[in-house]
């Protein structure tokens, strides 16, 4: 059966003019997001995350302007009729109107900022209920009740008349989730939905993430740096470095084999829980300076594979099989072979044994 | 083995906050431990178990409701004289959370740095005063150039390693670290822990350092202690805790560190810790020894119950 796609970037080249000059912050990125699936954006900050689903919802700051590229947006509109959609080709009002909220909802970082201090919580999950699909206050009062009882909030009636400061952390983002699947959207963006939040309550809203994606069948994409959150979650994984997809592929392909240095450097940082390591392995250097033209691969100065042409062109993406697909002159015919580092090979080896 | 002086023993520390008249919050509520020279002390634990009320109270930002704190010897829990503030101030530093939020923006890198040395007048001159701040920004991995910068001219990582130059300056005998790398971005994360263990090689200095992050707290910590709602409810050495842990609050902690491999990670689903449901009053309980530096607070029946669960 042919998948379902929900969503597709091309080439999109995002540039955020400042005092400094024109930053490049998004180069050039291509991504497929199919229906029920999740996929992960991992990297640095700056390294242009955010700023690209930023971009999916029309919600740059205004200092950012898209040169290039455009995202499609597949859905079914009231009327049942199927519509594709260039979101970047819509007005403010527009996707106000029509998109956000209703078709694609967002989960932010922190839940006590996304959530608004001065109304109840009930008030504001009813909110975009009444604006987008016009229901009367009791109908949307019966769903919200529903909602909150479905993101784990017990005795749901009574938690409608609080305000967002007599919640925990934990409950707050259960609302901010709440909020979000208010107008059955297509695609839920998790932008780091649990960074703010301890480890304890992360695996829960994690779970309750996945557990609602599986009964709705919608789309996520998550933005992390938590490679542990990553697989636990996620179906794909795109790697980005200073603006571009570097390694993507299916979460299985990424973490049992990787192909870009970054990403090895990406597996082997992270600490582990089941070795006892004395010294954690650090990237060199610091990511690049948008500000300033990237010449050839962004990655190459702290690359300690770099080869030549690292410098002087930019690589393409070679497809590695499946759907992996790198984008690194170390996977071109002519290039040296080049292992993984022995460390990493080690826990890899690990790792597939310790699912054995 | 030979008998280690502590260098921070901390016994039945409360920390209680008076709300009204008749309710107070007890954020802390009597928890003992004791921390040795050049050691690392890792204080784990969900927001709002006291971690950081620990931290705070020992350095004393806080007044202690009860208990004592002994810092090299010296009493610091009750009235302090001028002298000790001295002593305290020089010898304990704290490295916070927010690099960005503890560092005053409108001050050079070198002035934040020195500004300890400034207060103590330990410096003869200015030239001694440069010279000592260049050496500490050299130790954690900065240049002289960076000295003459104000904090916003950093990224997080740097300006992280700026707070730990402060700490560092007053040559302390035990850095309190709370929550020093929560903020910033993972491959960050482990630069400055190493920068931190590495530092610990040559001065020889004492951490407590407190986080939520478990998988990070291994790496960098010798000894750990769980923290929930106040109480200590599981202390041990690094190995005890993620090999053996008793305590279900200590199970479910474990549990929900995400591991990097999705095979495994996809089928697990975090063990759940509810205290309300879970039957357990810590107001009960006892220290319990249970080998080695390991001691988990419990009644003897849940003790028994725990450990066969874990035998299993």
């Amino acid at each position: 059966m042919e998948k379902e796609r929900v969503l597709s970037i091309r080439d999109l080249a995002i540039s955020f003019k400042t005092s400094n000059g024109i930053v490049n912050a998004i180069r050039g990125v291509r991504l497929d997001l199919f229906r029920g699936e999740t996929i992960a954006i991992v990297g640095e900050s700056g390294s242009g995350k955010s700023v690209t689903v930023k971009a999916i919802m029309g919600i740059l700051s205004g200092n950012g302007f898209v040169n290039d590229g455009s995202i499609i947006f597949n859905y079914t509109d009231e009327n049942g009729e199927k519509v594709s959609q260039d979101l970047l080709k819509l007005s403010n009002r527009e996707m106000q109107h029509k998109i956000c909220g209703k078709h694609i909802a967002m989960v932010f970082q922190d839940p006590m900022t996304s959530l608004n201090p001065t109304m109840t919580i009930g008030k504001q999950i009813m909110e975009g209920m009444m604006y987008h699909y016009k229901v009367s206050k009791a109908e949307a009062y019966k769903k919200a009740v529903e909602l909150l009882e479905e993101v784990g909030i017990t005795d749901p009636e009574k938690r409608m008349k609080n305000y967002p400061h007599q919640l925990s952390g934990g409950m707050r983002q259960r609302v901010v989730i709440a909020i979000a699947l208010a107008c059955d959207p297509d695609i839920l963006i998790c932008d780091e939905p649990t960074t703010a939040l301890d480890v304890t309550i992360q695996a829960k809203i994690l779970e309750l993430i996945k557990e609602i994606q599986a009964k709705k069948n919608i789309s996520v994409i998550y933005i992390t740096h938590d490679l542990g959150v990553v697989a636990k979650v996620a179906d794909y994984v795109a790697v980005m470095y200073a603006g571009k997809i570097i390694e993507k592929g299916s979460v299985d392909e990424i973490f049992y084999d990787p192909r870009h240095p970054y990403t090895w450097g990406l597996l082997s940082s992270m600490p582990d829980v089941n070795t006892n390591e004395e010294v954690l392995y650090t990237i060199p250097g610091t990511p690049p300076n948008l500000l300033n033209k990237v010449e050839g691969d962004a990655f190459a100065v702290r690359n300690e594979y770099a080869l030549n042409i690292d410098f002087r062109l930019e690589p393409p993406m070679f497809n590695v099989g499946g759907k992996h697909r790198v984008s690194s002159w170390l996977l071109h015919e002519d290039a040296p072979k080049v292992e993984m580092p022995l460390t990493l090979r080690h826990r890899i080896d690990n790792m597939l044994k310790e699912d054995e | 083995m030979e008998e280690r002086t502590p260098l921070l023993e901390v016994k039945d520390l409360k920390q209680h906050f008076k709300v009204n008249k008749k309710y107070s919050v007890k954020a802390v509520d009597g928890i003992s431990f004791v921390i040795y020279p050049g050691e690392t002390y890792g204080l784990v634990g969900e927001s709002g178990s006291g971690k950081s009320t620990t931290g705070r109270s020992i350095i004393r930002l806080y007044e202690p409701t009860s208990g004592t704190i002994t810092f090299e010897g010296v009493d610091i829990s009750g009235k302090l004289s001028q002298h000790q503030v001295k002593h305290l101030r020089t010898k304990m530093q704290m490295i916070f959370q927010d690099p960005m939020a503890c560092l005053n923006p409108r001050k050079k890198v070198i002035d934040i740095i020195a500004e300890g040395l400034d207060i103590h007048h330990l410096c003869k001159d200015e030239k001694e005063r440069e010279e000592k701040v260049y050496k500490i920004l050299e130790l954690v991995g900065l240049s002289h150039e960076h000295a003459m910068r104000y904090p916003h001219q950093f990224s997080g990582g740097q300006r992280q390693r700026i707070g730990i130059a402060r700490a560092l300056i007053m040559d302390p005998e035990l850095i309190i670290a709370d929550e020093a790398i929560s903020a910033l971005d993972v491959s960050i994360q482990a630069q400055v822990v190493n920068l931190m263990k590495e530092i610990q090689k040559q001065t020889n200095t004492a951490y407590l350092f407190i986080a939520h992050d478990l998988s990070m707290v291994k790496y960098i910590s010798d000894r750990i202690g769980v923290l929930h709602l106040g109480h200590l409810v599981e202390t041990g050495t690094t190995e005890e805790i993620f090999n053996n842990p008793i305590h279900p609050y200590t199970k479910s902690l474990l549990s929900a560190i995400p591991h990097a491999n999705p095979h495994v990670e996809k089928k697990r689903i975090a063990l759940a810790y509810d205290y309300a449901t879970s039957g357990i009053d810590y107001n009960l309980g006892t220290q319990h020894y249970l080998g080695g530096e390991h001691y988990v607070l419990a009644t003897d029946e849940e003790l028994e119950t725990w450990s066969k669960k874990a035998e299993i």
